[in-house]
């Protein structure tokens, strides 16, 4: 254990671990030291002319909103896409199949904004409409709907799409590293091909799932191009997913307005970056306790 | 026989008339695809008699009407266990299909409207000119070659980073403080948006070069702020499930731990570490934001990162599209192809990270 | 689990492979670009200027930049011209920084800003209007061409006073139209950007009584059908049956283009007409000789000028401490506002070129660089 090269192995981990978090203390020294002119400015100096939490909290709602739908669509998909090509479909499609939906992370966020813009939006105004005549009476679906499509429904949808890859990409690596011997266990005691998917891979990949899914979620939470292309936002806050007035999202708003922008409203933006780090804290926190309390299945440890 | 019987009340399910057998009942191999063609016919014809077919209706109605009458069916015949696994194959294949709608839905958009300008052009001219007295088709290339340096020189600084940062946490940190601060913040890090990378990356080269520096090297550092917390997330998840008993075999047989790591560890997952890192560089080559501020944008050709703007892919796509000129097609047009000519490069990427992942992982099977 | 057995030569290959992909992808240089442009030297230019000058700001000068690099590289094949259209604050911070010698921006530089540009450049300041072009009011609306509209009908529409087509107030000024019973959708800008700001500037002054907001780069109003950038507009109004929004004359093609009312006639957008209007506006009295800041006379009743105009300033230091540089900005500004430059952004970007007048009072501007 006390080799010359295992020293220096273990120094440069280290030093990597530890180059990171001078990194981010940069960053983070950035975002705080450009925020706090806004912070400590007069209400009146600042964009909207009001306090800089009634400003951001539009931005926040947007974010948060657009990255929920976003998720609640994708991580069954992904999980469901995940398990057909690690358990369904034939060994020989199973890769060919791995490889086309890895082909949907490739694709860049502006061009899933155009996408979003030229196809996605048109094609759900039908969807849309039949929310707001069936379900109107939810407030989500409130209407009256938008004639573009250009909703928050539909940036949520391409968030979804967007996140997708990336959490069946990871949760398909752990199902793939799923023990053989839970699974023939599993199917030798006579388990049906879902119970030992249920049994074994699920619970086994659990911690993956999570982690995948937080991989699409920081990906949807600042998600810029896509949102701003797409978006019809403003500083409001409404649960109307359907209609012309939506939540911008933070990232897509300081894309907006960032280059037009001097003194102290750049100081604004910024100090809503420093918003957005924060919430990815909590969500990525939340996160990780999950993970921990279901470690029992990791390999390691 | 006592077996049989047992089992059919346990399911609260009369057995199938006919002489008894210790087989159970299965419903024939051609059962599925007969309630499909079923579903479709019945729905199709429900929906032509009330007269509001579309083909979003008809698919989603057929798949539920599919899928329900699958497991009834099977209920019925074999029991619920098996009925509740049919239908789980339903949704999982119908779930697969429905993911690969938007995807067939973006690459068709992207190939049909990217092949307008697919041409050779495109590969060897730069904007240099364009829009002068001479016509000149205006291309990409300076955008291409300027997309591959910079997220070449983002690889080569976060890859390392990345996957020695999750071997420490997976192999050397496990409980310690700084492992537990590593895992902490880089799960922050995900959470960077892309324009505040690109901030972050100008402010801290402007702070030694002056306000007017603009250059390839400072788009790197931010696609690099983005991509190390991936790189390490994936990593760090392939060698969690790498079985401890390969690691304790290896160190049964006396090999160091660094060894065990480059030769045991690293190999058995390398097939994730690509996959994840393939997802990395995917994830910051079409960045825009971030390019935009720390890298400007050029219309010439510069192969140099460390000296003036660069044109990148993503940039140029968004100008073209955002700031047409007249006429607009040809903007856009550029556009689109940019848009094609990046994913074909992750492309190419993935099928290189696979042949690393099949030339450099152990032979299992 | 077999032994790790790695095959040679199969990593042979893959090394192979991807080092050859990479010799294949770092060719040459741009075809374009290995060539000198052709044509050089003729008919009274002066001599070939070369090295790089860098310019931020506005992202509506972008196309016309393209083509004044373009025409500017032909005469000085050695010259180059970078710009970032990064935005008009961007490029004006940028430009005060000493970060880029030269901004574009779509609103004149306020007097603060003056006085620090002045001092970074030990020097005057050169502010000239470079990039002029008529917003068009356009709409979606099938059946319904030559759409009139009054200032007020305008302001009403987009403060959501007025919500439907068919709205008698519409129809008063539109005798003889049938117009549908539809809602209307107006689409805004949903980033900070010049257009904005010269539409918002003119409603506030044209129409007074029905718009309280102040002329501002972002829309004041929320809640409203919002897209990014002049294509994102565009692209909104195009999808929105019943929307209408503004939006660049020149990207306007295929879409309804509103008549505005100008005095008792009204006046669709037109380059002579956004022209006209620049040469009628009154010149700015503070900042210096060089500043040619203008106040565009929004509520004009001259049906030959066009009121929504965007006049878009290109602005430099008077001397720079590197002569070459100061030559190379000058021979660029100067072949910007020449008749030829403005022919070319015409031609290339669907701006108005500057009328003669104009061009006469901020030629010894240009020329003042050194």
């Amino acid at each position: 254990m006390q080799q010359p090269g295992d020293r220096i192995f273990a120094a440069s981990a280290r030093g990597a671990g530890i180059l990171i978090l001078v990194v981010l203390a940069g960053v983070a020294a950035f975002l705080v030291i450009q925020a706090i002119p806004a912070l400590v400015a007069n209400p009146a100096d600042l964009p909207g002319g009001k306090n800089i939490a009634v400003y951001v909290a539009p931005f926040v709602f947007g974010t948060v909103v657009s990255s929920a739908i976003a998720l609640i669509i994708a991580t069954p998909l992904a999980i469901a896409v995940a398990l057909f090509i690690t358990h369904y479909a034939p060994r020989r499609l199973a890769q060919g199949l791995g490889y086309l939906i890895d082909l949907l992370a490739a694709v860049p966020s502006i061009v899933f904004g155009l996408w979003g813009l030229a196809v996605l939006a048109p094609a759900m105004l039908g969807l849309s409409t039949w929310l707001n005549t069936y379900l109107g009476w939810i407030p989500l679906f409130a209407g009256p709907v938008s004639v573009t499509g250009r909703t928050m429904l539909v940036v949520g949808v391409t968030l979804a799409v967007m996140i997708l890859p990336i959490i069946t990409a990871v949760s398909r690596e752990v199902f793939l590293q799923t023990p053989k011997l839970h699974e023939e266990a599993a199917l030798a005691l006579g388990a049906t091909r879902w119970e030992m998917i249920r049994m074994s891979v699920l619970p086994f990949g659990r911690s993956g799932i999570i982690s995948g899914a937080m991989l699409g979620l920081g990906r949807a939470l600042g998600e810029t191009m896509a949102v701003a292309i797409i978006l019809s936002g403003s500083s409001i806050i409404t649960f109307n997913l359907i209609s012309s007035g939506n939540s911008s999202s933070i990232a897509a708003n300081i894309a907006l307005n960032f280059p037009d922008s001097t003194g102290v409203a750049v100081n604004t933006l910024i100090a809503s970056g420093l918003v957005l780090f924060v919430i990815t804290l909590l969500v990525n926190s939340l996160a990780r306790y999950i993970i921990n309390r279901r470690r029992e299945f990791s390999g390691a440890n | 026989m006592s077996i049989d019987t047992e089992r059919a009340q346990q399911e609260k399910v009369e057995p199938p008339p006919g002489p008894v057998s210790l087989v159970r009942a299965e419903l024939p191999r051609w059962a599925p695809y007969g309630i499909l063609v079923a579903s479709l016919v019945v729905v199709g014809v429900l929906l032509a008699v009330t007269g509001g077919f579309s083909i979003g209706l008809f698919v989603f109605l057929s798949a539920v009407l599919f899928g329900l009458a699958t497991y009834l069916v099977s209920r019925v015949v074999e029991g619920a266990r098996k009925a509740t696994d049919r239908l789980v194959t339903i949704v999982v294949t119908v779930a697969f299909l429905i993911a690969l709608i938007p995807l067939i839905s973006v690459v068709i958009t992207v190939v049909t409207n990217g092949l307008a300008r697919f041409d050779a052009a495109f590969f060897t001219q730069s904007m240099r000119g364009v829009g002068g007295a001479n016509d000149l088709a205006g291309g990409g290339y300076h955008a291409i070659m300027g997309t591959l340096i910079i997220t070449a020189l983002a690889a080569v600084m976060s890859i390392p980073v990345g996957v020695l940062t999750a071997v420490y946490l997976v192999e050397y940190g496990s409980k310690s403080r700084l492992a537990r601060a590593v895992t902490f913040f880089v799960d922050v890090m995900t959470g960077i948006p892309s324009i505040v990378a690109g901030l972050f990356s100008f402010a801290l080269f402007a702070l030694f070069f002056g306000p007017s520096i603009r250059l390839g090297f400072a788009g790197s550092v931010a696609l690099s702020v983005l991509m190390i917390p991936v790189v390490v997330r994936s990593t760090e998840e392939m060698l969690k499930i790498v079985p401890n008993e390969l690691r304790e075999a290896a160190y049964a047989l006396g090999t160091p731990k660094w060894r065990t790591i480059l030769k045991v560890v690293i190999p058995t997952s390398i097939a994730g570490i690509a996959s994840g890192i393939t997802l990395a560089i995917a994830r910051v080559i079409g960045e825009t934001a971030p390019l935009l501020i720390a890298v400007g944008i050029t219309t010439g050709l510069n192969l140099n990162p460390f000296a003036n703007r660069m044109a990148t892919l993503p940039v140029f796509a968004y100008y073209s599209y955002a700031a047409p000129g007249v006429p607009r097609e040809p903007f856009i047009d550029r556009a689109w192809t940019s848009a094609l000519v990046l994913i074909i490069i992750v492309l190419v990427l993935n099928l290189v990270a696979r042949l690393v992942a099949r030339v450099f992982a152990p032979k299992t099977r | 689990m077999k032994t790790v057995r790695h095959s040679a030569r199969a990593r042979i290959a893959a090394v192979g492979i991807a080092t050859s992909g990479a010799l294949l992808l770092a060719g040459c240089g741009a075809s374009n670009e290995t060539a000198a442009p052709a044509g050089g030297g003729s008919g009274g230019s002066s001599a070939a200027v070369s090295g790089t000058i860098n310019g931020a700001g506005a992202s509506t000068q972008q196309v016309a930049t393209q083509a004044w690099v373009a025409g500017l590289q032909t005469n000085n094949p050695d010259a180059n011209v970078n710009y970032d259209p990064s935005g008009s604050g961007a490029g004006r911070t940028q430009f005060i920084a000493g970060g880029v010698q030269y901004a574009g921006s779509d609103s004149a530089m306020k007097a603060d800003e003056i006085t620090q540009a002045k001092a970074k450049c030990a020097s005057d300041i050169v502010e000239v209007p470079v990039y002029v072009s008529p917003i068009a009011v356009v709409y979606n609306l099938q059946g319904v061409t030559d759409l009139q509209l009054t200032p007020s009908l305008i302001a009403k529409i987009f403060n959501k006073k007025i919500t439907k087509w068919n709205d008698p107030a519409i129809a008063a000024v539109n005798a003889g139209k049938t117009l549908p019973d539809k809602a209307i959708t107006p689409v805004n800008r949903s980033d900070k950007s010049g257009t904005t700001a010269n539409f918002t500037d003119y409603l506030s002054k044209a129409a007074k009584a029905d718009w309280t907001y102040p002329g501002a780069d972002s829309w004041p109003i929320q809640g409203s059908e919002a897209a990014q950038g002049t294509s994102g507009v565009i692209g909104a109004v195009k999808a929105g049956d019943g929307a209408i929004g503004y939006a660049d004359e020149s990207q306007a093609k295929g879409l309804g283009i509103a008549k505005i009312q100008v005095g008792t006639t009204y006046v669709a957008p037109s380059a002579e007409g956004a022209a006209k209007l620049l040469e009628a506006a009154t010149r700015g009295t503070d900042g210096g000789q060089y500043v040619f800041s203008y106040t565009l006379p929004r509520t004009t009743t001259d049906p030959s000028q066009y009121p929504i105009t965007l006049s878009s300033y290109m602005i430099a230091c008077s001397k720079y401490a590197d002569a070459k540089q100061g030559a190379l900005v000058k021979a660029y500004m100067s072949y910007v506002i020449s008749p030829e430059g403005q022919q070319a952004a015409a031609s290339k970007a669907g701006s108005a070129p500057l009328s003669d007048a104009v061009r006469a009072a901020i030629t010894p501007a240009v020329n003042a660089i050194s």
